[in-house]
Formats: structure tokens, sequence, C-alpha cells
């Protein structure tokens, strides 16, 4: 086990704690870079699909994870960031331009519904959300001229500075940039006044209140920036699909994006990254499996629907704290081979907590 | 113009009368507690002056302003800090980022800067570690710098919660039980910190307290409430002996 001894501030503020964790991230960076040499083209699709719900997963981790605010209606952000994108590629917008409205018009959406709904609390809130959706659905499907209704619309391949995005290794490499810009802003906002604000935020409102902490300006930014990146991801899958439809960003898709921070687990950035690698390996692992069971359970109908919503459930009694959670546990169980303790990371129960207030 | 008022303060409610028609000033650099029976109003009188609750009538003024009908997260901007009685730290943030909240409004970076982590904001953020490290020492935190809140003991937590008040830089200390589920040995030191607090901060305090040891010790001035209404001002001494006190507390003589 590695001790570090603290003698300067900075040591609490810089990205990397120290070189060991430089190291790694720097290894981990090389093998992303040279991913498309080693894995064939269908891989590297889905590798871009993990990295477009990496950035939703980091949106959606952003509010719920950190700022402690649920929404299940975060399709409807991905849509209005997929349609911008397609209407503005249509209009001959260069990409950089177009992929900057998706984000800005995706998160004047959660600016307009977060005002509001901001107000309500829990599962209010969830519900008032889950309302948003439905309604930009159905706006989505009626407003014809501007969406295509039904019949959906095209998007074609994306050209980003001449460079025509035409495979999955260049769109790899372009939704890698985006993931790390992305990565590097929410983490230079977590370790500024602003992030705290949100912790504070989830923890105990009131007390953030007494601190001076203007409770509905952060929550409004929590909920404008997780629109905005989801936003953004809406505009990578919709060029990744090459084809959008209404019935793309119903609730179900909702529900799957708010299961990902809650299986890769809450509050981290590593739980959003896993959770988005988590949703898009199951369904691979599960067709997989279909091949090797008996045709009694492996064709049975609703096969990967059940399975998902059983791991959901194991998880939520089993690990909390989701795949980021067993992988700290796990680093813990190594490094301090072999004193590690089954209960190291029960929580104590808390005290008494007054709902006097709330 | 005194530096902290309270005029006529009523609060109902619906039918019940939480706290009716109380009076009081607090003069800068003293402790004044605020004492009573269980249900006498006095953390609603707290409740008032931190803006959770509107009042029905009556005003409070802070250093000549009026502060009702201010939104709650002023307050704290005003330089009035509170704790609270059941604890209402961050669980799942370690007792640094606690303090850090604490030094939010002192914030002057933009989001966007933020965003970018501009230098400004790393100095600023230096900055406020190293007001928070005065705080640290002064309550003999460093122990417990980086433990997470969720696993500290109960007398650790009151402390953190002492220490993320004094990190808004108060100019008035609302300190509401200071001394609830503490030992004889901890409420001891808190008897030593409101002390401090008072001679080497000047911070004003008001504070409310069961612990009568405690508040004869290091209050200046004594209020006694019973069902919301006001019963006896003055040192503490002359308030544990006035018979209204006496009555609410133990009841009338046969």
């Amino acid at each position: 086990m590695r001790f570090l001894f603290k003698t300067d501030y900075d040591q609490d503020i810089r990205l990397f704690k120290d070189g060991v964790q430089m190291f790694w991230y720097a290894l981990l960076g090389i093998v992303l870079l040279a991913l498309p040499a080693v894995l064939p083209e269908y891989l590297m699709g889905q590798m871009v699909f993990i990295l477009i719900y990496a950035i939703i997963g980091l949106g959606l981790m952003l509010l719920i994870g950190f700022t402690g605010q649920i929404s299940l209606g975060h399709a409807a952000f991905l849509a209005v960031g997929a349609y911008t994108e397609a209407i503005m590629q249509a209009k001959g917008m260069p990409f950089v331009v177009s992929i900057v409205l998706s984000a800005v018009f995706a998160g004047a959406a959660g600016l307009i519904v977060g005002l509001p709904a901001l107000r309500l609390k829990g599962i209010y809130l969830a519900i008032a959300t889950m309302a948003f959706g439905f309604i930009a659905e159905e706006v989505i499907t009626r407003w014809e001229h501007v969406t295509g209704g039904n019949s959906g619309k095209q998007l074609k391949q994306i050209d980003f500075f001449g460079i025509i995005i035409d495979n999955d290794t260049k769109f790899y490499y372009l939704a890698l940039g985006l993931v790390v810009i992305i990565l590097l802003g929410m983490i230079n906002l977590m370790r500024s006044p602003t992030g705290r604000a949100f912790v504070a935020i989830r923890d105990s409102e009131i007390s953030a209140q007494s601190m001076g902490i203007h409770l509905a300006k952060y929550k409004t930014i929590a909920f404008t920036f997780s629109a905005a990146l989801t936003g953004v991801a809406g505009a990578l899958y919709g060029h990744k699909l090459q084809f959008i439809s209404p019935e793309q960003f119903n609730l179900l898709v909702s529900i799957e994006m708010t299961t990902l921070v809650f299986i890769g687990g809450l509050g981290s950035f590593h739980g959003a990254i896993f959770g988005a690698a988590f949703i898009i390996a199951l369904p691979q692992l599960i067709v997989f499996a279909k091949d090797v069971l008996p045709p009694a359970i492996g064709q049975q109908t609703g096969l990967q629907p059940t399975v998902f919503g059983l791991i959901l459930i194991g998880f939520l009694i089993f690990e909390p704290l989701g795949i980021y959670g067993r992988w700290v546990k796990i680093r813990t169980y190594f490094s301090l081979f072999p004193f590690y303790r089954r209960g190291m990371f029960k929580r104590q129960k808390s005290y008494m907590k007054s709902d006097r207030l709330k | 113009m005194s530096f902290f008022k309270a005029e006529n303060l009523s609060i109902q409610f619906g039918g019940v009368k939480a706290v009716t028609n109380v009076s009081f000033e607090v003069q800068q650099g003293e402790v004044f507690t605020i004492i009573g029976p269980n249900g006498a109003g006095k953390t609603t009188i707290f409740n008032l002056i931190s803006l959770i609750y509107p009042p029905t009538s009556g005003r409070i003024t802070f250093e000549g302003r009026e502060i009702t009908g201010m939104t709650p997260h002023r307050v704290a901007n005003l330089g009035i800090a509170r704790t609270f009685q059941n604890i209402e730290l961050f669980e799942h943030a370690s007792v640094l980022q606690n303090l850090l909240i604490g030094r939010h409004n002192h914030t002057a970076t933009r989001l966007w800067q933020e965003l970018l982590f501009m230098p400004s904001v790393r100095r600023a953020e230096i900055e406020h570690r190293e007001a928070v490290e005065k705080v640290i020492d002064f309550l003999d935190l460093q122990h417990h710098r980086d433990s997470m809140v969720a696993g500290l003991p109960y007398g650790v937590r009151k402390v953190v919660e002492l220490g993320r008040a004094l990190c808004i830089g108060p100019k008035l200390l609302l300190l509401d039980e200071p001394s609830s589920g503490l030992n004889p040995e901890e409420t001891d030191d808190m008897a030593f910190w409101i002390e401090d607090i008072k001679k080497d901060l000047g911070v004003t305090v008001l504070m409310v307290e069961h612990d009568m040891s405690l508040v004869s010790r290091v209050s200046d001035r004594v209020l006694a409430l019973a069902q919301g209404e006001m019963l006896s001002i003055g040192t503490s001494r002359e308030v544990q002996s006035d018979p209204k006190v006496i009555e609410a507390y133990l009841g009338k003589p046969e």
C-alpha cells in the first residue's frame, strides 16, 4: 500500500494524485489509441457506442450522481441533440458548429424544463421529467415538416474539417477526443466551488442553503449541463445510426440511460464509463450466450430484458456503489493484501437526521 | 444601531403558535443563549433567523439591515453562519470538502473559468485551503482532514459542523445545541472553543443550549422561552433564579 505525504495544497487540487496514477492513465491512453489496430471493425463500432453512452453517462452522472437530482426524460435531450444535428447538417453547417448547436439547443431545452421541474424533489421530479420525455416524443412525431415525423430523418457522414468520417475507426477517434474533452471539463468543474456546491446540494439541501448556496441556480446549472452533454451524445448517436426516428427516443431509452449511472456507480466519473461499457456489452454477451444455453432458455423471447432487470436488481441489493464500487474493493484487496477485511466498506448506519425541515 | 435585533417575532404553523412576540437584541462580541424546555420554540427562532421559515409577523435586523424577506442563501453572505441540532453535514464528502463548502460565499471565480480550471481558479482554491487550514488548526481537526464524514463519530461531526460554520467567516454564529450528544469532556472542549470564538475570533455567538453548566460558563446574557413566549432575559444567574423560569421547568409549587 502506498501512502501519500501531502506537503502542498496543490496535491489535493491537481489532476493526478501522483506519478503512479499518471502512469496508469497514460498507459490507458496508449491502449485506447492503439485499439483500432487490434480490434475488428465490428467491435470498433461497439466501442463508438460505448463512447457515445459514456458521454450520456457523464451528463447524467453530473445530475444524478453529483447533484442528486433524478431524471427519467433524458432521451428527450438526446433527441434534441440528434435532430438539431440532422437539421443543421442538412442546412450545410460544418460539424464543429452543428455539434455545438446541438449542445446549446439541448442545454436550452434543459434550462426551460429545469427551471420549473427543479422546484420538485425526488419522485416528483422523476415523474415531471418523465412527462417531459413523453411530450418531447410526441412533439417530434407531430412536427413533421421539421422532424420528418414517423418517417424519420437521414444523416450524412460527418465532415470533420475535410476529413470524412466514413468508418468506425475514424468515428472512434472523434468520439474518444470528445469524451476526453468533456471528461476534463467535468473534472475541472468538480474540483471547483461549483462542483462542491453540487455535492452539497446532493447531501443536504438545507445546510447547502445556509452555506450560501443558491439551490435553484446550481440545480439549474447541473440540469442544463447534463442536457447539453446528452445533446452532444445525441448528435453523435444520430450520425452513428445514420437514421433517426421518434421511437428511438422513448421512455425505455431514458430508463436505460438512468440505469447506466446506477450500474456504473453513483458519484464517480469511472462509474459513467463502466456503466456505458456494461450497457453496450451486455446485449452482445447475451447474444453470445444464446448459442451456448439450452434452446429452452436461449431461444426464449424477452431474455435480454429479463437478464437486464435481474442484473439491475442484483446491483441495487448487493453492490449499491455499482461497478465502480466493486472495482475499488478489488483494488483495495490487492493493495492491502493480505490484510483486506470483508467489512471494510460497510457503511455505518447513519445517525439520526432531522427530517423536520425537509 | 444594534448589531442584531429581533422585534416582535411571531410565527404560526396553522393554529400552532410556535413563537409569539419575541424581541431581543444581541450586542456585538457577546455570547447570547436561548434556553427553554422542549418545544419552547428555540430552534424555530433559529430557523426564522436563517430565513428557512418566513415569520408571520415581526422583523429581524442585522447590522442595521432588515433581513426578513431575503432569500435564505443570502444570509450566509451577510455573515450569519449556523449549525444544526441534528448535524447536517455533507455525508459523502471528506471533512476537508465539507469545510471548503463553507467557503462558498467567498467564491469569485466564474463557471467558464472553472470549466477550464484557469490559473485564477487554482489560486483561489489554494487561498480557500489556507483559510480552511486555519479553522482545522483552531479546532484540532488535522487528524480527520481526509476522512469521510459518513465514517466519523458523533462528537467529531459536531466539531466539523462548527468548523464548517466558521469557514464562512461569520460575524454572527448560530449554534443549535452545540453540546447535545457530547460526553462531558467533549462538552468541556466545546466550552473552550466557544470562549475562543468569542475572544480570539471576535465572533458574536447566539446559541440554543440545554446544558446549564455550559450556559452559565460561556453566556453573557440568557433568554428563557416557554411555549414560544419570552419568560426572562438577563445574566445566566438572574434567569436561573427567576421564579417564572423555575416554574416553566419544574411546575408550580403546590
